[in-house]
């Protein structure tokens, strides 16, 4: 008899549970809709039309929607449009390794400290993002052009009045000024979770101070560098407003380039399939990120 | 201190502070080769710092520390002849269980062929032959343990240090671990030396033990002179449980308790000190005396009480006795030839000579 019964609550059990569980999960769903019915009006759908788009016609009157065809894309092949993918990449990827090279041994020194010198530099670090991005970048203007502190320094030391303003060094300058906070938060949260007896463990083991940054810290706080280059790598890579203010006419990088040709040359298509490439690089960017980094962020 | 010849590790008023904390205080020790050395002490006591500063993980603020006669004071870790077992292993994780133990070989330069063959010998000598590709988190926390000491035996230290590497074990397996450990250590003849809160870990496993509190080193003997002949009031109830008796030095042979009653009991003190009678529970021999009210014992040694209370205990029996004014435990065996007393019995305590011990603050 007790066996009968034993059986039947093992058959019937889990199927309650689950019911349950798929109840509890409808539930918060729920809770999920308003956000996800905002992404889906405001980005989804725009997303789809310029995917549409980037298969149509330009026409001289607008944008020919009946003919599909793979025009735009075969124009990425052009090259001065390969030029400005592979700068902007160029730079991106600049950008991404000097904030690299200078954010690792700050997160080092900050998941070193103790916890009120790490949270007083934490909000140092977030400091920036109190002041408007445009008026920071602005002020970068000044200071890289003629007869700014940057002019004034060069000819003081006797090698005439210097003018970084409208390069690629002061667009990688300012790109690398404006993400900096977004490869040291990643670092620093990942290197803060490093156990510094392994640390000390290597050493024991003989390893030279270079050797445990090699072999044990690097490795065990990959998951921050990964997430933290594509944190920076991905927004550098279209940026606009940065390389337009910094970088003059000379230096068009991907994001110019894609307005100027919804607003200037009115080629939705073309624009349309360069947003499309841009968020595909994007897209993959953040899959890795997913799988290699996201999972211990 | 003990005169030992070329000492493995040799500390001469070493002193370790941390901005104002003095963590170790200038501490003398020398630790033999070949030999089991055991630290002692309530966290806090600084016995895991001056294992640091043996490992070169943290250094002395002043004086000397050698290992085999060479100063090492501020050498780095890598550039010592000795290696350590971490509290909780401090495994890397992202390496496997070979990795992990050949790590030390390869960062020394051997060849990564030889660095495996040694490291596989060394995990086939902690009996996890078959594990080289786990990863340490695929692992118990005994077999983790294991992977501890191969990765630092591999590279033959000169001394091995342990900071409490059985403190994360259950009971059973920490016995097992203590008896791997001292064959271990006798098969290998380098000394270890071993942190520990556990007093009868230290009591059990070890040739020596330094006992530590508050940064300073209170007593170093052998297990049998520090239970035996306890340097202080501290040690006497750190290591195993006892019964204090306060009391004032009368002469180099008597004590006089709290009662005022004259116990003999020799000690180096001077006449009018503060001491008091550390009587071990198992030492105190209970009788039944009666209504038999003269002083109980032979020579002075002893004193009379009630049973308040007895508890059964399995292999042993604790009894409660309150004296004039203050209750002592005693403890006897539980066995047939032992009579078994009641509370409400009036008892006669005495010890022999060697069963209690004066000491001071």
């Amino acid at each position: 008899m007790a066996t009968t019964v034993e059986t039947i609550a093992e058959a019937v059990t889990p199927e309650f549970e689950h019911s349950n569980e798929r109840l509890r999960r409808r539930r918060g769903a729920l809770l999920a809709l308003p956000a996800y019915l905002y992404l889906i009006i405001f980005f989804v759908i725009p997303f789809g039309i310029v995917v549409v788009y980037s298969f149509a016609t330009r026409t001289r009157f607008g944008t020919d929607l009946s003919g599909w065809n793979l025009n735009s894309y075969r124009r990425l092949g052009d090259d001065l449009v390969r030029d400005v993918l592979f700068r902007s990449a160029w730079l991106a990827l600049l950008t991404t390794v000097v904030c690299l090279v200078l954010a690792y041994p700050f997160s080092y020194y900050m998941a070193t400290r103790s916890e009120r010198t790490r949270n007083l530099m934490l909000v140092f670090v977030m400091i920036p993002f109190w002041t408007n991005f445009l008026v920071r970048t602005y002020a970068w203007r000044v200071i890289l052009g003629t007869d700014g502190p940057y002019s004034q320094l060069t000819s003081a030391v006797g090698l005439g009045s210097g003018r970084l303003l409208f390069t690629q060094v002061a667009v990688v300058l300012g790109l690398v000024y404006g993400f900096l906070p977004f490869m040291i938060l990643p670092l620093y949260a990942s290197i803060e979770r490093v156990d510094p007896r392994l640390l000390e463990a290597s050493r024991d083991l003989y390893a030279t101070g270079f050797g445990t940054f090699r072999r044990i810290l690097l490795p065990l706080s990959m998951p921050g560098v990964i997430a933290g280059s594509i944190l920076v790598f991905v927004p550098s890579l279209g940026a606009y407003v940065t390389p337009s203010i910094l970088g003059g006419a000379k230096t068009t990088l991907l994001g110019s380039y894609i307005v100027t040709q919804f607003l200037s040359a009115r080629d939705f298509p073309f624009g349309a399939a360069l947003s499309f490439v841009l968020m595909i690089v994007m897209l993959s960017a953040t899959l890795i990120y997913f799988r290699k980094g996201g999972r211990t962020l | 201190m003990e005169d030992i010849k070329n000492p493995a590790v040799e500390l001469t008023g070493v002193t370790k502070r941390f901005d104002d904390v003095i963590a170790v205080d200038t501490i003398d020790l020398r630790i033999a080769d070949g030999e089991f050395f055991a630290m002692l002490g309530p966290s806090g006591c600084g016995k895991t710092t001056t294992l640091r500063m043996i490992a070169g993980l943290e250094f002395p603020t002043q004086g000397s520390l050698k290992i085999f006669g060479d100063e090492v004071g501020t050498l780095p870790p890598n550039k010592r002849p000795v290696n350590t077992v971490f509290q909780n292993y401090a495994l890397f994780p992202h390496m496997n269980v070979l990795d992990n133990a050949s790590f030390g070989l390869r960062m020394q330069g051997v060849d990564k062929g030889e660095a495996a063959q040694r490291a596989r010998e060394a995990i086939e000598m902690v009996r996890l032959g078959g594990m080289e590709k786990r990863k340490p988190n695929q692992l118990s926390g005994g077999q983790q343990q294991r992977v501890a000491l191969a990765r630092a035996l591999v590279n033959r230290p000169k001394v091995l240090l342990l900071d409490e590497p059985l403190g994360a074990l259950d009971l059973k397996l920490r016995q097992e671990m203590q008896h791997e450990l001292k064959e271990l250590q006798r098969e290998l003849g380098v000394s270890f030396v071993f942190v520990t809160h556990d007093q009868e870990e230290a009591l059990t496993m070890s040739d020596r033990i330094a006992v530590m509190d508050h940064g300073k080193l209170l007593q170093v003997g052998s297990p049998d002179e520090i239970y035996e002949h306890p340097a202080n009031r501290f040690v006497a109830d750190f290591i195993g449980q006892t019964n204090f008796l306060d009391g004032t030095v009368r002469d180099s042979e008597t004590v006089v308790l709290a009662n005022g009653s004259a116990v003999a009991a020799p000690s180096r003190h001077t006449a009018g000190t503060k001491v008091a009678l550390s009587l071990r529970p198992e030492r105190i021999i209970i009788r039944d005396r009666g209504d038999n009210e003269a002083q109980p014992g032979t020579d002075g040694r002893g004193l009379n009480g009630v049973i308040r209370d007895v508890t059964y205990m399995g292999n042993s029996l604790a009894y409660t006795v309150a004296i004039d004014w203050m209750e002592v435990e005693v403890r006897t065996e539980n066995r047939p030839s032992v009579a078994r007393l009641n509370p409400g019995t009036n008892v006669a305590l005495t010890w022999l000579d060697t069963g209690a011990s004066v000491v001071a603050d």
